[in-house]
């Protein structure tokens, strides 16, 4: 499968108190059309930067480098006619929290037929004809009445539909979806996580899932891009995650979720704190918890290298790789 | 309906209000000290023979409910009493000053919306150098109340410049519009200042709202992100700041009729002040307080009409 | 990014720029403030002549040794009025705070604390006081009782009592409802006691801020009242009625009293203005904190 999305050492700054801080170090990610793929990390990973990268969505000062395409068309330098364009046709996002990314003083009908109406000449009749048949294919009954109703009258499941329906309006190639789930409960995540299964299949899309459940991603996903500290420190297959992991911070990650079944251990919980992108010195990010680390981890930086079934940015990918339980691998 | 059943209840409020402000009104005669009949003479001691002709026409001898309930029935008559310090009918006093006022209100009204909105506009949509100019002028613009600004404008048009005249009302429409162009100035000062800043502030909100952000992701043009997304959502602020700024606008024309020598019914409302004219001042006391909350009900109704929310919000609480 | 690790990174750099950078403006706001206060306090120690000397051959002299402002239009000593006219013009405003404050932080917790019927009553109470514009209610409080300095400022007291009453209901409810209300109150603790010893202590920062906040426009809506001749009467030296008085002088080309007098009260104005907007937004982020 050729690449749809195409990102290649992207690197973003963000301008917080004045200084240029780096957000995301050099990320190099490739998803294919009709593929899965999802973006797993922490608070402060750099994950959800990323993807709005892809769509050039940041604050104002923020700088860009290194190149993101789609089909082939430059993203990261597109002009403002191109960039809109792109956006109109070819990338959708869906946002974490619904409420706050729908506008409340127009209603739903609005902000479905919006995109069409303005970015595509579609006429309103037409516009809300098609609203209709995308709100019922994600599920949402009564689609004619809820066009007319406003976004707080409706439940926050509902809502996410709405706004995936919307997304799917601009028949996009790609679509990313920044933690979908992560504001709604856990019968309602399984719903919405099915929708953006079954459209994804339907329509052969891109899917680029950020997320900060591994499980979740592991279940959902093709492959999966773990991040840390601003940079992919591994990407392997879904169906390798248990097994074959070869990063010390993927390890953790999947040690650390309680088992339901088998002996009752205490929980393993990673000592320290997530890191942000611009804390990071010049050797590994994950050096200051990681429990094989040792002094060539502190003073150079592992590159993403071929490990077992994926990539790897570790110095010791091989040993991790080896080991046979998650616990096992995080022992020096 | 909760918008209809919203209007009523904040119409039912207005009504209220008024009822109750005129009372409060009507009894500061009551609480004056000393002889109401002397009050009403204004302060001058006229012969007893006249001061009983004062009570009897003023009902002074007469529980205060009755009294109240004909000065009300009076008014909503249209009869506004007689004012004997000025020896004339307060209708007749008012009827030959209420144009100006309005003219002025309206002219400072305009200034306000025009100036403010539009300069709190450019701030929060040209970027950072305008931002900065606008703030800066602003400030400033804030610590001149109308007061100072009138002395200065004086000042500034007396003796340096003279586009403008700086004393008088002026006869005619044009001619009225250039003379009340310095009261309107210093009446709308502040606001100015104060409206733009609230526009800029909520402006800037919206702009950085994840609404928008949406909006930006669809591939919309900026100016229709700025129409349907920016603009009606930071509406709300604006409107309601506006509205109360017009409504403390009937307050502050006094202070400006009075430094310019404008012949309204705010320089009215202090000369019959100082002459403790008390007919006149309850006429005038009344009217202002009643456009007061005239303007903040139908800031209050726009608002609720722009953002149905608020509708759903008041409506419960009020 | 999130929060936690943005302020993490930003607690040494910040410290320095509140002290120096930011701080000197506020700094300068509070120095104005503070000299103010002491010249009103101290003003019969500091004027250099009788504020109510007149000596009507050397009006409008020029700035001299003697006079370092000038004179006014009955030869008064200008620098000597402004000073003299500290105390009127600080006091007023201050009066009109602390009687406002009190009255309208007590009105709102006991609406608070009550509710009901009490609070709904005072709702519309404060409803309706809303509708006189302070200024409306000095005027016609100064035709009753007759112009000078006592009416306008009880006027302005009641005129301002809403205001602040509206910002401390508000406040007063959510902290009501903060668990260790219900605690004390299941302890057998009188509402009384609540109000006073636990709620009104953890709204005082609050009730500050607005009082400090409220002192700026106390100051100007007075200083309004008698540049139109209802406040305090001439010849007492008094800011707005020195401003008024030298209003014709103007004209003539002698602007000096109208434009010091003026200016005095807008530094005044601003400095007051900008330190209860320190307060008030260093209040918010203790309030966050």
């Amino acid at each position: 499968m050729s690449a749809l999305l195409e990102i290649e050492h992207l690197r973003l700054r963000l301008p917080i108190e004045g200084e240029l801080r780096t957000a995301v170090h050099d990320v190099t990610l490739d998803v294919a059309a009709g593929e899965a793929v999802g973006l797993v990390g922490e608070s402060g990973s750099g994950k959800s930067l990323t993807a709005r990268s892809i769509m050039r969505l940041l604050p104002a000062g923020a700088e860009v480098e290194g190149e993101v395409r789609i089909g082939g068309a430059s993203l990261a330098h597109a002009s403002g006619r191109e960039l809109r364009r792109l956006r109109a046709r070819e990338v959708a996002m869906v946002f974490q929290d619904p409420r706050a990314h729908v506008n409340p003083v127009h209603t739903v009908g609005d902000f479905l037929t919006e995109g069409l109406r303005r970015t595509r000449g579609v006429g309103r009749a037409e516009a809300e004809r098609r609203a209709v048949a995308l709100l019922r294919e994600v599920g949402v009954d009564d689609a004619p009445r809820r066009l007319r109703q406003r976004p707080w009258e409706l439940s926050g499941g509902l809502l996410q539909r709405v706004t995936i329906a919307a997304a799917l309006a601009a028949e996009p190639r790609l679509l990313l979806a920044d933690e979908p789930t992560t504001a709604l409960d856990v019968t309602t995540q399984q719903e919405v996580m099915a929708i953006l299964d079954e459209q994804r299949r339907e329509r052969g899309l891109a899917l680029l899932f950020i997320t900060h459940d591994l499980e979740l991603a592991g279940a959902v996903c093709d492959r999966i891009a773990v991040m840390y500290a601003g940079t992919i420190v591994e990407q392997l297959p879904a169906a390798a995650l248990h097994r074959e992991a070869a990063h010390p911070y993927t390890a953790a990650l999947l040690a650390a979720r309680p088992a339901l079944s088998g002996e009752r251990r205490p929980l393993a919980a990673v000592p320290g704190r997530p890191i942000s992108a611009f804390e990071i010195g010049s050797g590994c990010p994950f050096a200051s918890r990681c429990p094989r680390a040792e002094q060539r981890c502190r003073d150079e930086r592992p590159a993403l290298r071929p490990v077992g079934a994926g990539l790897a940015a570790c110095h010791f990918a091989e040993a991790v790789h080896a080991a046979r339980t998650p616990e096992e691998s995080l022992d020096a | 309906m909760p918008i209809a059943l919203f209007v009523g209840r904040r119409l039912a409020a207005l009504v209220a209000t008024l009822l109750i402000s005129s009372v409060a009104i009507y009894g500061a005669l009551a609480i004056a000290p000393g002889d109401p009949a002397a009050s009403l003479a204004g302060g001058s001691l006229p012969n007893p023979q006249a001061l009983a002709q004062i009570r009897a026409e003023y009902h002074l001898d007469d529980p205060f409910w009755t009294q109240y309930w004909q000065w009300l029935s009076g008014l909503l008559h249209g009869d506004l009493g007689r004012s004997i310090v000025f020896r004339s009918d307060v209708a007749d006093l008012l009827s030959g000053r209420i144009a100006n006022t309005l003219l002025l209100v309206a002219y400072a009204a305009t200034l306000i919306v025009v100036a403010g909105v539009g300069l709190g506009l450019l701030a929060a949509l040209r970027g950072r150098r305008v931002n900065q100019l606008v703030t800066v002028a602003t400030t400033v613009a804030m610590g001149a109340p109308t007061f100072v600004m009138a002395i200065v404008l004086i000042w500034i048009f007396s003796t340096k410049l003279s586009w403008f005249p700086v004393y008088g009302s002026g006869d005619g429409l044009a001619d009225k519009l250039w003379h009340l162009t310095l009261p309107a100035v210093a009446l709308s000062c502040t606001w100015v200042a104060y409206v733009s800043q609230v526009t800029r502030a909520s402006v800037a909100g919206e702009l950085r709202s994840e609404h928008v952000e949406t909006a930006r992701g669809r591939g919309l043009p900026n100016a229709a992100i700025v129409r349907h997304h920016v603009l009606r959502n930071a509406a709300g602020p604006i409107l309601a700041v506006s509205g109360l700024t017009v409504a403390g606008l009937f307050a502050g024309t006094a202070v400006a009729e009075q430094a310019f020598g404008v012949n309204g019914i705010g320089s009215l409302l202090i000369e019959s002040a100082a002459k403790q004219d008390l007919a006149v001042v309850q006429i005038l006391a009344l009217l202002m307080v009643g456009a007061f909350v005239v303007v903040n009900t139908v800031v209050d109704v726009a608002t609720a009409l722009l953002d149905p929310r608020l509708a759903e919000r008041q409506g419960a609480t009020a | 990014m999130s929060v936690a690790q943005l302020t993490a990174g930003r607690a040494r750099p910040a410290l320095v720029r509140r002290v120096a950078g930011v701080g000197v403006v506020t700094a300068v706001a509070v120095a104005i403030c503070a000299l103010l206060t002491a010249v009103a306090i101290l003003a019969p120690l500091l004027a250099p002549h009788d504020p109510n000397a007149v000596d009507p051959l050397h009006a409008f002299a020029p700035a001299s040794g003697a006079h370092p402002l000038g004179t006014d239009d009955t030869g008064r000593d200008l620098l000597s009025r402004l000073i003299a006219g500290a105390r009127p013009s600080l006091a007023g405003p201050a009066l009109v705070i602390v009687a406002s404050t009190t009255v309208g932080a007590f009105l709102a917790i006991a609406a608070a604390w009550r509710g009901g019927w009490l609070d709904a009553t005072i709702a519309r109470l404060l409803e309706v006081l809303f509708a006189f514009p302070g200024l409306i209610l000095a005027v016609v409080a100064a035709a009753v009782f007759g112009a000078g300095f006592v009416a306008p400022v009880v006027a302005l007291s009641i005129a301002y009592v809403p205001i602040v009453a509206r910002v401390v209901r508000t406040a007063a409810l959510k902290e009501r409802a903060l668990p260790y209300v219900a605690a004390l109150q299941v302890q057998g603790a009188s509402g009384w006691s609540i109000c006073v010893r636990h709620l009104l202590p953890n709204l005082l920062p609050l009730i500050v801020v607005q009082a400090a906040i409220g002192f700026g426009y106390a100051m100007l809506d007075l200083a309004a009242i008698s540049f139109l001749g209802l406040g305090i009467q001439p010849p007492s030296p008094d800011w707005g009625v020195m401003i008024a008085g030298g209003q014709p002088a103007i004209l003539d080309g002698n602007p000096q009293q109208s434009l010091y007098a003026a200016l005095t009260v807008v530094v005044a104005v601003v400095s007051f203005n900008l330190v209860g907007e320190r307060l008030a937004r260093r209040f918010r982020i203790e309030e966050q904190g």
